[in-house]
């Protein structure tokens, strides 16, 4: 059928609706699934009731959704990462039902293989990246010393696209299906020929828009960091964190676009009968695998380099001491990332290439163990001679050091060729790549997200509920993942609904209830936050400095003020912000109040991310006259924005500096408190000085 | 009692003390992951025999030989971290550590020289073996052995495999049977999407892609029976596209053909259509098998000697295949240009 041959609403009817397939054939998989849908519709509704019913519309518009502040659009990156790691939380404990009632199950293969589809691609991508870029978009700007960001609309724009591509996947749950052909969406499997439904295509759109996302904010970060450092932050003294962030933002605009022509080349061959992947007229599907791993591979180090970032500063400041072999650090960072992009092809060892081609990957992927190893002794040599307490970003990064080596170990095997040979595609690699993206990127930003809380909200989060949050991860992840080692040595291969071999149930078992374990930790993470707001008087850290932080971040009002400092700092050491408190330099009212200008709200963002959304339903669902208007549309409101004169909006100086003297009065006026009161009530947020 | 007596219970109670610490602090969590990894790591009891910790051949027995040495050597540079930082954390805690505090140290040139090197050491000797063992098992290499090899040539579809003995002018579905100390030299193709061929307790996995073909060479030194499978999600049969490996002698295996031809149907262009279809074994056996067939497999006499080069020539036709003509999608064999496209 000729792509122009639909009508009016394309391939829609209502049997694409999910809750239709409850009727028409009743079971429990499709309960599941109808289940799911509703409760994204029921969610929806429940939240745009809430909005009104507390007459917050007027406040959500004006104060975050046009907002171009990166501490703002920071807060709306993890609040949507959140929000969609439920999702793929969730889902993860379906498939493990699933495996540990096998052979029986309950779900349909095609139902299981939605669920992985979606769950890696909304773990990488809507969840993993956009916590990552959150955390950034938060801290960076303030441990530089800068304003915000260098481009704050376009930061508005990538958030734009990546929730609309994330609400996309949302849709794909009531409306229509989700492709079946897992995160990397292999062809020929997930062309026309073998999948003609919506459900690539789905993927497709989701993953164009939401990498053209993060491309764009690679480049924002790193402009951000070459350009917009304070007076006296050289390269070398900026905080580890900052290093990371420009090495994976340099990952960011490199690794991004492959995928992004790769899908779109998909998508050429699904919509407009290319054969770029295709069987037949010359299509080579391996030429999409390398395009695919080009980024998939550096895809890891985005994301874990700003957690080894968090834990650097993490393990610097808990264990009240200098972060040791910052050069080390910075070089083996560096090492990494270039590394990264060496190394693709040990995705694929099995193709059948020479053994001289595996062996030059193999020996790059292994090299990146050396950096690795390096920064993990590092950490260790941190904590050697410090003070060490252990608060929970300190348990989340202890988890992580002892947990990420044995991840660490597992990716040294996997190096091997010969050894890969045996264990490509089973559940010994879906343990290993959860083993690194688990303890080392999750919990670095669990790590990150306890510690920076107070900076952004003014109140610290419930430290006991945070340990058990922490252990239960812990645990969980364990007990989930550990089980799956084995299960994958004996030989069972990865996206499996059903197995007859029986010797994999009790590793199944283990493994669910292990799932049963990381559900508690989610709970616990999220009733940590609610009773931390039910308490948020008592906790309050107004001064903004709650654990004798290292950088520049600590050294201003939590919550931090609009323009971030009243005057921008002179930095003269790399833990900037100890040693002015050691100088008695700390808290001191800047000589001169000036203007502030700062960029001003800003629509654009949120219309792009409507428009967007329904252009990309209407290109999932052929709905040809509606893409063509959005797209206009979107062309005509970007240039229409850039006639826009008043972008800016200036702080007058009299208000700047009746913010900063109600600070330093309340800074004179709260009680210092030592390390050992700094989770109580006590500890507003002044550190005393104890060495 | 006297001091000798006394010395090992304050000792006794002395870790007993640390213990208590450890565990009240959880410092135990530091090797306590490690210790739960080595249960599920090295499976003790295997009453599976379709992984490479089972070898029935050279090829895996080596793989399984190379994975526990690049465990043991990785371990060089990972073992300090569990001990280390137990240590460390008991040492330099807050609230008692004894260890001396130094705000401000944050290198030493020595321990910097031991953090690279000793990782590098350690990857320096991974990785000249992971070169000398690459290159002896080179999957592409064929093995030499005192009988010529027999070759195999192996067509991957939706959801079985279909392996011809193009020699023997035989072809089996579902069952796989090799002589025993006899090389194995396989060509294979897919007829569908991308699949991943795995025999875990003979070889390591190869692709099987449309249109190109990769090779797979292994030995089976004893006699036995195993499983093999594919590794690529291919859709909702998939995880029913296994086959019984049997490992004969040779009398046992010349018997085997016997058998095969003469229990065998014609493989002509469309028992192989049938074949290509979508479905599982399972579901093809009841169209094809007969009587005389056992039940997990489909035994057929070769009419075509040139079947696997025709599977492989389908994609080089410089014409389009739409889906009737293309196995493995839904519309396979149906409409009117079904006939001419799908002829293998």
């Amino acid at each position: 059928m000729n792509i122009m041959d639909y009508g009016w609403l394309g391939k829609l009817s209502w049997d694409s609706i999910v809750f239709s397939k409850l009727f028409t054939n009743f079971s429990v998989s499709e309960v599941v699934a109808s289940t799911a849908g509703s409760i994204v519709i029921f969610a929806t509704v429940a939240i745009l009731f809430l909005l009104t019913w507390f007459r917050v519309w007027g406040t959500l518009w004006s104060v975050w959704l046009t907002s171009t502040d990166h501490k703002r659009i920071g807060i709306m990156y993890i609040v949507f990462a959140l929000v969609m790691m439920t999702r793929g939380l969730l889902e993860g404990m379906v498939m493990r039902a699933q495996q540990a009632a096998a052979p029986d199950g309950f779900l349909y293969a095609d139902h299981f293989a939605q669920l992985f589809s979606t769950h890696g691609t909304i773990m990488i991508f809507f969840v993993a990246v956009p916590f990552v870029v959150g955390l950034v978009n938060y801290v960076m700007p303030l441990q530089i010393g800068a304003r915000d960001v260098a481009f704050p609309v376009l930061n508005q724009i990538s958030l734009a696209i990546t929730a609309s591509s994330g609400i996309l996947l949302m849709v794909s749950l009531v409306v229509g299906e989700f492709s079946t052909g897992g995160w990397s969406a292999y062809p020929p499997y997930t062309g026309t020929d073998f999948n003609p439904g919506v459900g690539p295509d789905y993927w497709i759109w989701a993953i164009v828009f939401s990498g053209a996302g993060t491309t764009l904010t690679g480049i924002n970060f790193t402009v951000t960091i070459l350009k917009c450092r304070a007076v006296g932050m050289g390269f070398f003294r900026m905080p580890m964190f900052c290093w990371t962030v420009l090495c994976s933002s340099i990952l960011m605009i490199f690794a991004m676009p492959p995928l992004s022509v790769a899908a779109l080349m998909l998508g050429f061959d699904r919509y407009l009968d290319f054969h770029f992947f295709t069987n037949d007229l010359g299509g080579n599907m391996m030429n999409y695998a390398n395009l695919f791993w080009l980024f998939g591979h550096p895809e890891v180090y985005l994301l874990v380099l700003p957690a080894y970032g968090i834990f650097s500063e993490v393990f610097s400041t808990y264990s009240a001491k200098r972060l040791y072999g910052y050069k080390s650090l910075v070089f083996a960072t560096m090492s990494i990332a270039v590394l990264s992009f060496t190394v693709w092809l040990h995705h694929f060892f099995t193709m059948g290439q020479s053994p001289t081609i595996n062996i030059v990957f193999g020996i790059a992927t292994m090299l990146i163990a050396v950096p690795t190893g390096v920064k993990v002794y590092d950490w260790m040599a941190t904590m050697y001679r410090g003070r060490i307490r252990f608060t929970t970003p300190m348990i989340y990064s202890i988890g992580f050091l002892i947990l990420f080596v044995i991840g660490g170990l597992s990716g040294v095997i996997l190096a091997n060729p010969t050894v890969d040979f045996q264990v490509h595609n089973t559940l010994f690699l879906v343990a290993h790549f959860h083993n690194v993206l688990i303890p080392g990127v999750l919990f670095g930003l669990l790590a990150g997200y306890n510690y920076w809380f107070p900076k952004a909200f003014g109140f610290r989060l419930d430290e006991r509920l945070g340990k058990w949050s922490a252990y239960l991860w812990i645990v969980g992840f364990m007990l989930t993942f550990f089980p799956l080692y084995g299960a994958g040595l004996l030989g069972m291969p990865r996206r499996s609904f059903s197995y007859m071999d029986l010797t994999f149930k009790p590793y199944m078992l283990v493994a669910f209830i292990g799932a049963m374990v990381v559900l508690c930790a989610l709970v616990t993470l999220i009733l940590q936050l609610l009773v931390s707001l039910r308490d948020r008087k008592k906790n309050r850290v107004p001064v903004g400095d709650p654990w004798d932080g290292r950088s520049l971040e600590w050294s201003i009002s939590a919550p931090a003020p609009s323009y971030n400092f009243a005057e921008l700092p002179r930095v003269t050491d790399r833990d900037e912000f100890t040693e002015t408190k050691e100088q008695g330099r700390a808290y001191q009212p800047p000589k001169v109040y000036r203007n502030i200008e700062m960029p001003r709200n800003n629509p654009l963002g949120f219309i792009l991310c409507v428009l967007s959304g329904i252009l990309m339903f209407a290109l999932v669902w052929y709905i040809w006259w509606l893409a063509l208007i959005t797209a206009l549309a979107i062309i005509v409101v970007v240039i229409a924005s850039t006639f826009r004169w008043d972008s800016e909006q200036i702080i007058p100086a009299s208000q700047v500096q009746q913010d900063t003297e109600r600070w330093l009065e309340l800074v004179k006026n709260t009680e210092p408190v030592g390390r050992d009161l700094e989770n109580t009530p006590q500890n507003n947020g002044y550190a005393k000085l104890e060495h | 009692m006297d001091w000798t007596a006394k010395a090992p219970i304050g000792l006794f109670q002395k870790w007993m003390q640390v213990w208590g610490e450890i565990n009240r602090r959880s410092y135990g969590l530091a090797i306590f992951p490690f210790i739960v990894l080595l249960i599920f790591l090295f499976p003790q009891s295997i009453s599976a025999t379709e992984s490479f910790l089972m070898p029935l051949g050279p090829v895996a027995h080596e793989q399984k030989t190379h994975f526990f040495w690049a465990t043991a050597l990785t371990m060089v540079a990972i073992l300090p971290v569990f001990i280390l930082v137990p240590v460390i954390l008991i040492k330099y805690r807050r609230k008692k550590g004894k260890g001396i505090y130094a705000p401000k140290w944050e290198s030493y040139g020595p321990l910097e020289v031991i953090m690279w090197g000793v990782p590098f050491l350690v990857i320096f000797v991974l990785s000249f073996m992971l070169w000398r063992a690459t290159i002896s098992l080179d999957p592409y290499e064929e093995i030499e052995g005192v009988v010529p090899p027999i070759s195999v040539q192996v067509v991957g579809l939706d959801w079985k495999w279909l392996f011809i003995y193009p020699e023997l002018k035989i072809a089996t579905v579902g069952e796989l049977v090799v002589p025993v100390h006899t090389p194995v030299s396989m060509i294979l193709t897919s007829d569908t999407v991308m699949q991943s061929f795995w025999i875990a307790a003979l070889a390591g996995q190869i692709y099987v892609m449309p249109g190109m073909t990769t090779k797979l060479n292994f030995i089976a030194t004893q006699n036995g029976k195993t499983q093999g499978e594919n590794t690529q999600y291919t859709g909702k049969g998939f995880t029913g596209q296994k086959f019984d490996v049997l490992i004969k002698n040779e009398e046992a295996f010349q018997a085997w053909v016997a058998q095969v031809r003469a229990r065998g149907i014609a493989l002509d262009s469309e028992t192989y259509n049938r074949l290509a279809m979508r479905t599982t074994r399972v579901e093809v056996q009841k169209e094809l098998g007969t009587a005389q067939m056992p039940e997990h497999a489909l035994y057929f006499t070769l009419t075509d000697p040139q079947l696997f080069q025709s599977v492989v020539m389908r994609y080089h036709s410089g014409k389009p295949l739409n889906m009737e003509q293309q196995p493995g999608t839904e519309k396979f064999g149906q409409g009117e240009d079904a006939a001419e496209g799908a002829q293998p």
